[in-house]
């Protein structure tokens, strides 16, 4: 009974199946379909040339896209679509053509060999004109009181005033972001400092508790990097660690240095950077200087104007900067 | 989401009903027995085993084979046959759909698809809800997420419309089939206690960062509901109707088309009804990958650390949220009731005013929303809570600040509760989890628990699965202290009940990711803070079950222990939650896996362990890292699941319930 029962759906699934695999084919062409040119399903809704951007999570990466958007809506126009990616696959989504163009890159010689060099998805888009730098750093009120805290020698001396009841007996070294750069549990390790590294988890949530922090004029030791704007509400200082030399990252279990100074690339997607037309070329002329992107960067996160009214004010006075940029 | 905690109802079978005498004796002394037998192995553990962690000899290191196979996919992804004529396609067609649904809707313009909405709750639900639906989407507008809106829509239209396919096709099989029944269910009760973020890695790996992945992802967690529905509403189906209708000499099919679906039209549309709610928790969450919309609103304005920009994307949510439920809960109430005359005529009506409306705005370029009909609640939210912060952050007089009580927490309940746990011999921990699971469940309940825990230690991740178990026990204990308070008191008095609906949905529905400032500003960075934010997300489906349990224990039973003299207390304590026992026990097991489904969130706020790297997987692209500490996830739910689950099975509640 349940036998004959069940002959009848069974075919009606394996119809129903087949019915749907031949709209996909009928939907989407016969044949081989390409994996790298997948665009949003939102671009060009509205018969316009579309251009889409990647996002980091960081604000100074806002103020890249928000600027280059504003250009590009604004004197271009493109109609521009903004995708929020971590770093890493961020790249993954430039191979592939999800995204065009990421405009803050803080170096990923992995992804670039693989995807530049070898398979060639990926075409480099020059500088952005910022330089960024890692470091620790401690808030300037504390640094001010106690001058050789910024000795990563004296670290010790201090932990005590560091703990907090997250690290344990040890001092707290606050890091961020799961995407950021960090070799920070080595270097506690290598450099034998009596600290525990406590990952914020994001860098929203590292934002605020070092603003609870710095309310408090409390003490603490933080995972940072420059540009950033929190710098002009919360003034930090960088703790010296030992000087970075060429190849002493090289080996991630092992470093006992600072981290380097990068100035800050740009990449295009390579079929992109070939037949982006004018939105390309534009976007590898985007080039502008740490002031000018912490200016916007501040507008948004501290005066909370949403990106476009940041990069409207900010294109209103610098019109002199970013002619340069559009394409003759 | 929300409308659906429907806790199996009382009477829950004992074991002793059945077997001759010896066999009865020894079933009511279970309890002792599993105790002594716990003991005994105790004993011999601790000389044969000694103490300590997981063998490093018992564990197995995935990141080589794992990083091997990243590596392939990313290789051959633009190449292999497998992506070019399969997955390629399925990636294509979900593009293709978002954009059809994505398109219609820009040209029905905000005008259109208001009207189209109130006109279907109208038609559908009722007046009231046609208002309300009205007013939700105008709220959109309002909040400047018109755009947001739509594509959130699009995508959720499509990944519903593919869950409730899949779901269906799933609970018609198991529907019809006892063998596929058996087969389906572990299946889906593994994809109910899956923590979404722990299998966002492998489909962004596979269809890359976007709109496809965001929608398998949403369908893997949508469908479950809809294929239980549908199992339990053909399983459920009159035998006398089905009887008569082969007695008629209908075939199988017929059988099936005529008596058998429309006798389960309540189940199916209950079913819609979840995968809907799952479907919309799971739009923010697929954000990280890329699915845009109103998610990657949330996801964008946290990163400038402005929870007002990021209220104003997640209220948009709730709203959806709400309207979709309530329309399609009436519409489930409502079956059968409507004449079919009137209801052709009414629908006709519906379809000719919207596409009037659509037209009219087309040609008076309306299109879309105008810029400046939007209000601004970003900057008084967020005085709100710089306030809030500034003012309970520390220094309250006498109670202390909120980092206080945090840090509290963590030295005093956490940190004991960490090394307890890290201190216990593994064999310990297992003998722990087997005894708890025997205790409420089954033998086979308790092999599979055991089993979920030794995986984590064969993965080589013990030490941070119980760093996050601890964070999830502590939490549990919260919520349910908090939860059973408030529903027992919601049971108690209907005003407070219909008080706490609206702010119970509101907390269920609102992304999780909206609480990451708040709860950092308030507690600081820590594991703290991943508490409370799980303790915000589980606590509404406890306190409904609750409140449920409590409210349905038999009137007979309190009317006689009230003439016997019994106070409110006594009535309470004594009657009423020994009764409502089998739905405390649904609530503990909701709060449970709700709050493990947090623990990721946790991982963005300084909870460590698991759910940092789980979110550090995805971040960098990790397998290895990603993977692990997903399935590290999974097999702790399916412990906790396991030991917590009341005998009876829990047929209806969904995760997010």
């Amino acid at each position: 009974m349940a036998r004959t029962r069940f002959t009848a759906p069974r075919t009606r699934f394996a119809a129903l199946g087949a019915a749907v695999a031949l709209t996909a084919l009928t939907l989407t062409g016969c044949g081989a379909a390409d994996m790298t040119r997948q665009a949003s399903p939102y671009a060009d809704a509205k018969g316009s040339r579309t251009v889409t951007l990647s996002v980091q999570s960081w604000v100074g990466a806002q103020a890249n896209v928000a600027v280059a958007q504003y250009l590009l809506e604004h004197e271009l126009g493109y109609r521009v679509d903004t995708v929020q990616i971590d770093e890493v696959p961020a790249w993954d989504a430039l191979s592939q053509g999800r995204v065009d163009a990421i405009l803050e890159d803080w170096g990923h010689p992995e992804q670039e060999k693989r995807y530049i060099d070898d398979k060639g998805t990926i075409a480099r888009g020059g500088d952005l004109g910022v330089t960024g730098h890692i470091g620790w750093f401690v808030p300037t009120y504390f640094a001010e009181e106690h001058p050789d805290v910024t000795d990563w020698k004296n670290l010790n001396k201090y932990a005590d005033q560091f703990r907090t009841a997250e690290s344990g007996g040890k001092g707290q070294l606050l890091d961020g972001s799961p995407s950021y750069v960090t070799n920070d549990k080595a270097l506690v390790k290598n450099l034998g400092l009596d600290y525990q590294v406590v990952f914020a988890g994001s860098e929203a949530a590292q934002i605020t508790q070092i603003r609870q922090f710095a309310k408090e004029k409390k003490p603490f030791l933080s995972y940072w990097y420059k540009p950033q704007w929190l710098f002009e509400k919360v003034p930090m200082t960088e703790v010296e660690l030992p000087a970075y030399k060429e190849g002493c990252d090289a080996d991630p279990q092992k470093v006992a240095c600072a981290y380097p100074h990068t100035p800050l690339q740009k990449f295009l997607n390579a079929r992109f950077a070939d037949g982006g037309g004018d939105a390309a070329a534009f976007l590898k002329k985007f080039r502008w200087t740490t002031g000018m992107q912490n200016d916007v960067a501040l507008m948004i996160a501290d005066q909370k104007l949403s990106p476009q009214e940041a990069a409207g004010r900010w294109v209103k006075e610098n019109e002199a900067t970013w002619r340069a940029w559009l394409p003759s | 989401m929300t409308a659906t905690v429907t806790p199996a109802s009382a009477s829950p079978a004992t074991p002793t009903d059945a077997g001759p005498g010896a066999l009865r004796a020894l079933a009511r002394h279970r309890g002792r027995l599993i105790g002594a037998g716990a003991v005994l192995a105790l004993v011999l553990g601790s000389v044969l085993l000694g103490a300590g962690n997981w063998l490093a000899s018992l564990s197995v290191d995935l990141s080589g084979p794992l990083k091997h196979t990243s590596d392939w996919i990313i290789d051959n992804r633009d190449g292999h046959p497998l992506f070019l004529y399969f997955l390629g396609h399925v990636s294509n067609v979900v593009v293709v759909s978002v954009r059809a649904v994505y398109l219609v809707l820009l040209a029905l313009g905000w005008a259109g698809v208001t009207a189209a909405a109130g006109l279907l709750a109208w038609r559908v639900a009722g007046v009231r809800l046609a208002l309300t639906s009205v007013a939700a989407f105008a709220a959109c507008g309002l909040l400047g997420m018109w755009v947001p809106t739509m594509q959130t829509l699009a995508l959720m239209v499509v990944a519903v419309a593919a869950s409730v396919l899949l779901g269906g096709l799933l609970g018609l099989a198991a529907g019809l089939s006892d063998r596929m029944h058996r087969i389906l269910r572990p299946v889906l009760d593994t994809m109910q206690v899956l923590p979404a973020f722990a299998y966002l890695l492998p489909v962004v790996l596979v269809f890359g960062i976007g709109v496809p992945a965001a929608v398998l992802a949403t369908v893997v967690y949508a469908a479950p509901p809809m294929a239980r529905l549908t199992a339990l509403g053909l399983r459920g189906a009159d035998a006398g109707v089905v009887e008569a209708a082969t007695s008629l000499g209908a075939t199988g099919r017929q059988r099936l088309l005529t008596a058998r679906l429309p006798l389960a039209r309540k189940e199916l549309l209950l079913g819609l009804n979840q995968s809907i709610m799952m479907a919309l928790g799971m739009a923010v969450i697929a954000s990280v990958i890329g699915a845009g919309g109103l998610g990657d609103r949330v996801y964008q304005a946290l990163a400038s650390v402005d929870v007002g920009a990021a209220l104003a994307a997640g209220v948009p949510i709730v709203l959806l949220a709400i309207v979709l439920d309530r329309v399609t809960a009436a519409a489930g109430e409502r079956i059968g009731a409507a004449p079919a005359r009137r209801s052709a005529l009414g629908w006709a009506v519906a379809a000719v005013v919207t596409a009037a409306v659509a037209v009219g705005a087309r040609l008076l370029d309306r299109l879309s929303w105008p810029d400046a009909w939007t209000v601004g609640i970003a900057e008084p939210v967020n005085g709100a809570v710089d306030w809030m912060t500034a003012h309970l952050y520390s220094g309250v007089p006498l109670v202390g600040g909120t980092a206080d009580w945090a840090g509290h927490f963590t030295t005093w309940v956490l940190n004991p509760l960490r090394d307890g746990l890290q201190w216990l011999p593994w064999w310990a921990v297992l003998l722990a989890v087997g005894a708890l699971a025997l205790l409420i469940g089954t033998w086979r309940t308790a092999a599979t628990a055991v089993l979920a825990m030794a995986a984590i230690g064969v993965l080589g991740v013990w030490d941070p699965a119980l760093d996050t178990l601890s964070q999830v026990l502590a939490a549990v204990a919260v919520t349910l202290l908090l939860g059973f308070a408030l529903g027992v008191a919601a049971a108690r008095s209907s005003r407070l009940g219909r008080a706490l609906r609206p702010v119970l949905d509101v907390f269920q529905t609102m992304p999780q990711f909206v609480y990451l400032i708040p709860v950092v500003a308030l507690f600081g960075v820590g594991r703290a803070p991943a508490v409370a934010a799980a303790v915000v997300y589980a606590l509404p489906a406890v306190v409904r079950i609750t409140a449920q349990g409590v409210r349905a224990v038999d009137p007979a039973a309190l009317e006689s222990s009230r003439s016997l003299g019994a106070t409110g207390r006594q009535q309470l304590f004594q009657v009423q939650l020994p009764l409502a026992r089998p739905a405390l026990l649904l609530a503990v097991n909701q709060g449970v896996v709700l709050v493990l489904a947090v623990v990721v969130i946790g991982g963005l706020v300084g909870g460590g362990a698991l759910g940092y790297d789980a979110v550090f997987g995805l971040a960098q692209g990790d397998l290895a890292t990603g993977l692990v500490a997903g399935a590290a996830i999974v097999c702790l739910g399916l412990m906790l699941d396991r030991v917590t689950q009341p005998t009876q099975r829990r047929d209806l509640a969904g995760k997010g319930a």
